[in-house]
């Protein structure tokens, strides 16, 4: 199975404000959006980040080719236990996760 | 009606480039607006009521902008200041400008918009309801409220306008949306409400809605229904990917932005590219509330830390780098218990293996094999003695400890002597959180500063 950053250009992820995380998948081609919208659920991106799949906002945007998820911070930003004050680095975790057929 | 907003750059201490700022002042702006700040560094800057950015480079920066301003005739605002926006940041920019006016022989008129609130009014606002929680809202009480050690409340364009109002040449602004000090001009000359806010979402991080996005440079030209991206410096283009594209970034819903008074919806917005450079926009939507509410910041003391680095690079040591870790973290507990007495609830010890899962911890999927392990090791205490002190006991475990008895005592790779660290206290967000305020002035002041 691919894995989901050998399908889309690019992957970013960034602090929405201390609480949230957004996830934004740019798949460059519409061929790629295509793969990623059926091959990426959101309930393999919620186990990814560990949270329930109903705190995911997910928005699949055709005209830009891009899939975004936001979700809420798998730490607070800035607690103690948080590894990654600008969140940036969480997108490589979603890069490896295989995408289905 | 056309009103054009002149930004330098997406934060003031990331540097512009001064040729393009030549080029947007020829083309007349009617304000120059710069952000100061933002959350995205962390809590502590909030905590400390602190800048993030060098006072030099700050400096410098802001004295190429003054110099801007009085070259334009038109207003200089600054959104923000000093990262936090508090007011103890609001005094540090406005010390910094006194003394580049002075150095420039400038005669000017300051407003100050001041956006810190009391705790003590915020834990009595909330007691009465007027505070609500966002999404994913941590837990608060009129106790946490109280004990922030800083609240800003995040002003909209009718706190600015109140500043521009006065007739400034300067602004400087405590905490305010990243929006409103580019919306609030267009707005008050009559300017749709939603191209205001959709241009100024646009173009709230200079030419991050452009390539060469370090350039930094961008006007928005508002036109009644409309607006137009300009980027300014060489190599800077903008599309319609590029600006529609700018939506996402640090939102977590890239067609509704909700800010004070209302919200922005860019649902049927129409991207145009003009030529190989400008992009038109039209159809952005402003949707009023019935309530008009404000959100909140707040930042509270979360303990004190002392931080350890050594490196494992035996091979053995390497290969069981988890086990050894959770060897020593009982070990060390089982100490702190007996010789400080400390509830086990009072202090956290953690030691990040870098290398290995330090960026994901559990959620980390990769399991290749690291040749060498930086081990974090991270004491938070309920003051900085005992932090330290805690991080003295761990240090011989760091130096020496074997993964069993029968091994030869090993010694470790210590990088600095002292090897413990005081990181001094740590902070937290403790508020994501909406205050309803029956005026808008209601929880900001404006104090006009005149310069001779």
């Amino acid at each position: 199975m691919p894995k989901l950053g050998q399908i889309a250009e690019k992957i970013r992820s960034k602090n929405a404000g201390p609480f949230w995380l957004t996830v934004d998948i740019f798949c460059g081609t519409e061929a790629a959006y295509e793969k990623v919208v059926k091959g990426l659920t959101t309930h393999a991106v919620a186990e990814t980040f560990g949270v329930n799949s109903q705190e995911i906002k997910r928005f699949d945007i055709a005209d830009l080719n891009i899939v975004k998820l936001s979700l809420p911070r798998p730490h607070i930003q800035g607690s103690i236990f948080d590894p990654d004050m600008h969140g940036a680095s969480w997108a490589a975790l979603l890069a490896e996760l295989p995408l289905n057929n | 009606m056309t009103t054009r907003v002149l930004i330098p750059s997406g934060a003031l201490g990331l540097n512009y480039d001064p040729v393009a700022l030549e080029r947007g002042l020829a083309m007349k702006p009617d304000i120059i607006a710069i952000d100061g700040g933002s959350t995205d560094s962390g809590p502590a800057y909030l905590g400390r009521g602190v800048s993030k950015y060098s006072r030099a480079s700050t400096k410098i920066e802001w004295q190429g902008l003054m110099e801007a301003r009085a070259k334009a005739g038109v207003p200089l605002v600054i959104g923000t200041s000093g990262t936090c926006g508090t007011d103890s940041a609001v005094e540090w920019m406005l010390d910094i400008t006194r003394e580049i006016a002075a150095n420039l022989g400038q005669s000017i008129k300051i407003a100050v918009l001041r956006c810190s609130q009391n705790p003590q009014d915020i834990g009595e606002f909330y007691a009465n309801g007027l505070i609500t929680p966002l999404p994913a809202a941590p837990d608060i009480s009129r106790q946490s409220i109280e004990a922030c050690n800083n609240i800003v409340a995040l002003a909209g364009t009718e706190q600015i306008q109140a500043a521009i109002e006065t007739g400034a040449d300067i602004i400087i602004a405590g905490r305010t949306t990243d929006t409103a000090i580019i919306a609030a001009l267009p707005i008050m000359q009559g300017e749709s409400a939603g191209a205001a806010w959709h241009g100024a979402k646009i173009g709230e991080c200079g030419a991050l809605c452009a390539t060469n996005p370090q350039s930094g440079v961008v006007i928005i030209e508002f036109d009644g229904d409309s607006f137009t991206v300009i980027p300014l410096a060489d190599g800077a283009h903008a599309s319609p990917h590029t600006v529609s594209a700018h939506m996402l970034y640090e939102n977590s819903d890239p067609f509704i932005l909700y800010e004070p008074g209302g919200y922005l919806d860019v649902t049927n917005a129409k991207y145009t590219a003009i030529d190989e450079t400008r992009v038109r926009v039209t159809g952005s939507n402003w949707v009023p509330s019935d309530r008009y509410t404000v959100k909140l910041e707040g930042a509270r003391g979360a303990g004190f830390q002392c931080v350890l680095i050594t490196l494992l690079r035996d091979a053995h040591y390497v290969k069981n780098a988890s086990t050894w870790a959770n060897d020593i973290i009982e070990k060390c507990r089982d100490k702190v218990g007996a010789r400080l007495g400390l509830d086990p609830n009072d202090y956290e010890i953690e030691l990040r293996l870098m290398g290995k899962n330090a960026s994901f911890g559990a959620l980390e999927t990769h399991t290749s094999k690291p040749h060498e392990i930086g081990v974090l090791a991270i004491v938070t205490a309920q003051s900085n003695e005992v932090a330290m002190e805690i991080g003295q006991f761990l240090n011989p475990y760091l130096l020496h400890q074997p993964l069993t008895r029968a091994e030869e005592q090993p010694t470790f790779a210590f990088p600095f002597s002292p090897a413990e660290i005081s990181r001094g206290q740590t902070y937290e967000f403790c508020l994501n959180h909406v205050l309803e305020l029956s005026d808008p002035m209601s929880a900001f002041s404006i104090q006009e500063v005149n310069i001779a």
